[in-house]
């Protein structure tokens, strides 16, 4: 597997911010309550993430290391307050949507995480498919949970697409009598369907693991895929 | 943890060490909070125009345009900070709506400080008559999905929102003390799990309508452009 794959890869699946890593809860938990709020702050989160790693890995070699972490902050700052007033500007209509969510980035330690972790020693290549990387690792699973909140909670999917969307509306998944399961839309529901998201993953892991063991006793070469696993 | 990625290992002393990392840090500061700046003032008109074009589709929304026949936006006057709207930074702009020169409503910026996330700027429509003839929320930081219904884009009821329940009420209608939610004794509904953004916003229209209908004559009386400073019993 060539670098850069194992780069994507360890993003989407391997290292996931959220059920591996377990950073960023803060706006995991208060944003996930349905499923078009999710998706609009995770690719909001890529955009963040994806700009402050190019930013930094380009600039590793003038920062020193005794003040990075506040040299990391303020180009994380800076990147996100350019592309809030940038969006105002330009893309208003997006950014009544995605408005409130821009600042909220800020407190995502994940940028934070792989700024220090990974762009402040690599290549600006690598670094900003990274950042990508990292950042569709938790656009799917917030969107995920965003979905698994809404439909348990409200009994819908998509409601609030008409804001993106304007032709478009939410479904109503049950029947429109459902009164609603409101733990689900609180933060402990949110811890709820944290921990069975990554108890999932980790059963699948455990399950490719054990795949792979079994084809080791029996002779055979594993196949490419488990070799990330 | 990463590695130091450039050792600084130079004859210089431990205060020259510490004057260039002071010195760096100066430099990325200055250079970022340039990048800042120029963005924002590059970025300001275009924002103001939009933030214009918004107030004037949400005025819309509030008073219909059959109410009133005069240029709104040219007959405002401006309210000193006041304990009764809320509004604490700076004078807010009050818009005078007059059909054939007579009184009809006044479209009056409030605020309400004690939302969950703080302040939620309201935008209330007072009939001369005394009645609400409707509220919005123009800017919230209310939790999205749950405290956000107060906004009716975001509100699930499409056919009735929540902030409709305001529409054409007033002191005749409702007593100033049954004018709270229902879980405070009055007759608002709210939201379960999330009371708190609606009472800030019963509250604050609440008082806004109460300042209004007291002040009505007088706020009509004045001359566009001048300032309404609060008499003080």
């Amino acid at each position: 597997m060539s670098a850069y794959k194992e780069i994507a890869w360890n993003g989407i699946w391997k290292q996931n911010t959220i059920l591996v890593q377990v950073l960023g809860l803060c706006p995991l938990l208060a944003v996930s309550t349905n499923f078009v709020n999710a998706v609009s702050l995770g690719l909001a989160t890529v955009v963040v993430m994806l700009l402050s790693n190019l930013a930094i890995s380009a600039l590793r070699a003038l920062i020193p290391y005794e003040i990075r972490i506040p040299v990391f902050i303020l180009i994380i700052a800076a990147t996100v307050t350019v592309i809030d007033l940038a969006f105002n500007a330009f893309l208003h209509d997006l950014y009544l949507v995605l408005g409130i969510f821009i600042p909220l980035i800020v407190t995502n330690c994940i940028v934070l995480a792989r700024v220090e972790a990974f762009a402040a020693k690599n290549g600006l290549r690598a670094s900003t498919l990274d950042g990508l990387a990292m950042g569709v690792g938790f656009v799917w699973v917030i969107g995920l949970f965003g979905a698994v909140r809404e439909l348990a909670g409200q009994g819908t999917l998509f409601s609030g697409i008409e804001m993106i969307f304007p032709t478009l509306s939410g479904i109503q998944i049950f029947p429109a009598d459902y009164p609603g399961f409101l733990i689900a839309m609180l933060p402990p529901g949110a811890f709820f369907v944290l921990g069975l998201l990554i108890a999932c993953r980790n059963w699948l892991d455990a399950r490719a693991n054990q795949r792979l063991r079994e084809q080791r006793s029996h002779g055979q070469p594993p196949a490419a895929t488990s070799v990330a696993t | 943890m990463s590695e130091p990625l450039e050792v600084p290992l130079r004859d210089s002393g431990p205060l020259r060490i510490a004057v260039r990392t002071a010195a760096i840090m100066l430099v990325f500061t200055l250079v970022f909070t340039a990048l800042m700046a120029g963005t924002y003032s590059a970025t300001a008109p275009l924002v103001a125009a939009s933030a214009k074009k918004e107030k004037l589709a949400l005025i819309g929304e509030v008073l219909p345009f059959a109410l009133y026949d005069n240029a709104l936006l040219d007959d405002w006057i401006e309210v000193l900070a006041d304990k009764e709207l809320g509004v604490t930074d700076d004078a807010t702009r009050l818009y005078r709506a007059r059909l054939k020169g007579q009184p009809a409503a006044l479209v009056i910026e409030a605020a309400a400080a004690d939302g969950y996330s703080g302040r939620i700027g309201l935008l209330l429509a007072v009939k001369a008559s005394g009645e609400l003839l409707a509220v919005r929320v123009t800017e919230h930081r209310e939790t999205p999905g749950l405290g956000d219904y107060i906004n009716p884009n975001k509100d699930r009821n499409k056919s009735q929102p929540w902030i409709t329940q305001f529409s054409n009420l007033g002191f005749d209608s409702v007593p100033r003390e049954r004018w709270r939610v229902k879980k405070d004794g009055g007759q608002f509904d709210q939201r379960a799990g999330a009371t708190i953004s609606a009472r800030a916003v019963t509250n604050a229209s609440g008082r806004a309508l109460a300042w209004a209908t007291q002040q009505r004559d007088k706020l009509f009386d004045l001359p566009a452009h001048s300032r309404f400073e609060e008499s003080k019993p």
